[in-house]
């Protein structure tokens, strides 16, 4: 979710196998450099496998720049290394946020499984709860929010649609990202 | 007790990795224990070549890539997973759920297969983060009984071991008699 000069990225915490709910600590939000985040919902193995593989990706990346990464340049490399896949995906929909420390703007944009950019200039949604998200960040976001109004508006849009999902909740990551600042926040959320 | 359905009463299906680490596992027969001599093999060579033991935290990611890999090779292993630990670096015990698509994730309990449907509610609603060893067994008893009143196959029993501080041990388990309704 974005907002003014600064940017929200949060997920839930479950980790089940269809209705049975096995862990309610697997966080699906990774931070690749100072600024950029990636949140990564779909099959668990390849959350955690996908994870692994930008981490390497990225930490090449800053041997060989001597830099961190951009989320722009982020994303496109997220895009490229998925679309390897493209007869066998990483069963992944991937989302990245950050901001961009050259110009200082908010950025984010999603993937579908293949690399396909959904670039967006207000929110990003993912995973089972996608339906429900949609409608929370529709009825509650709005243009120019400063970081503390973010965090309170991208909070209750993720718990209001994980309530509505009974395959999503059990707690809550959200990420604040400001330019020079990243706040991250737990969220303890219904555990039933 | 050998018939048609059953081959063998009192399988031992663990394997010591380290001094302090031990993996539990079920699955396709022949996948487990191909597997988990494959790793555990491994997992002794790195003890013996930089004299000091994988914790189970490292065990674990190592474990998994494993499985990872083969889950996207032309013939996986279908084998799930636990693996319990003593860390002696931070003296905490951990426990990693491991299943054959090679998901990961640290928890406080965890079962594999039918097991879950009946023992999870029981250790969610029993379980406490600071539990003794006493407490412990006497809530796996709780799992036992639950499984021999519900389990639509024979249940045979389990064999149960401890991971602690002073490394791995058996201990005895008795099989009580008859478990009536509650």
């Amino acid at each position: 979710m974005v907002g003014k000069d600064c940017v929200a990225i949060a997920c839930d915490l479950r980790l089940g196998l269809q209705a049975l709910t096995v862990s309610n600590n697997f966080p699906k939000i990774f931070s690749y450099g100072s600024q950029v985040h990636l949140g990564l919902t779909g099959l668990a193995t390849d959350v955690s496998s996908v994870s692994e593989l930008f981490r390497y990706k990225v930490n090449m990346y800053r041997l060989r720049e001597e830099r961190d990464i951009s989320p722009q340049t982020f994303a496109n490399l997220v895009s490229s290394s998925l679309y390897e896949r493209r007869f066998g995906p990483w069963f992944v929909s991937p989302v990245v946020a950050g901001i961009n420390q050259t110009d200082g703007k908010p950025f984010i944009c999603g993937f579908d499984s293949i690399g396909c950019i959904d670039f967006a200039k207000d929110f990003i949604v993912s995973g089972t709860a996608s339906d429900q998200l949609f409608g929370t960040c529709e009825g509650l976001w709005e243009p120019n929010l400063g970081p503390e109004d973010l965090f309170e508006t991208i909070s209750q849009a993720l718990l209001n649609a994980v309530d509505r999902d009974a395959l999503s909740g059990w707690g809550a990551h959200v990420y604040i990202i400001e330019k020079d600042k990243v706040t991250k926040r737990l969220l303890k959320g219904r555990q039933d | 007790m050998r018939g048609a359905t059953i081959l063998k009463a009192n399988e031992d299906k663990t394997r010591q990795l380290n001094k302090h680490t031990l993996m539990a596992y079920v699955g396709e027969a022949g996948d487990t224990i191909q597997f988990a001599e494959y790793i555990q093999a491994n997992i002794q060579l790195y003890s013996m070549r930089n004299s000091t033991d994988l914790t189970p935290s490292e065990t674990s990611s190592f474990v998994r890539t494993e499985l990872a890999r083969s889950l996207r090779s032309r013939s996986p292993y279908t084998v799930n997973l636990l693996l319990g630990g003593f860390d002696p670096r931070t003296s905490k015990p951990e426990l990693y759920w491991i299943d054959y698509l090679a998901s990961c994730a640290p928890v406080p309990y965890a079962a594999h297969g039918y097991a879950q449907y009946y023992c999870l509610s029981i250790l969610d609603k029993h379980h406490h983060p600071d539990i003794s060893l006493e407490q412990g067994m006497k809530i796996l008893r709780m799992c036992t009984d639950e499984l021999k009143r519900r389990l639509p196959i024979d249940f045979k029993g389990v064999v149960v071991k401890v991971v602690d501080g002073e490394g791995i041990r058996e201990v005895e388990y008795e099989d009580g008699g008859q478990v009536l309704a509650p």
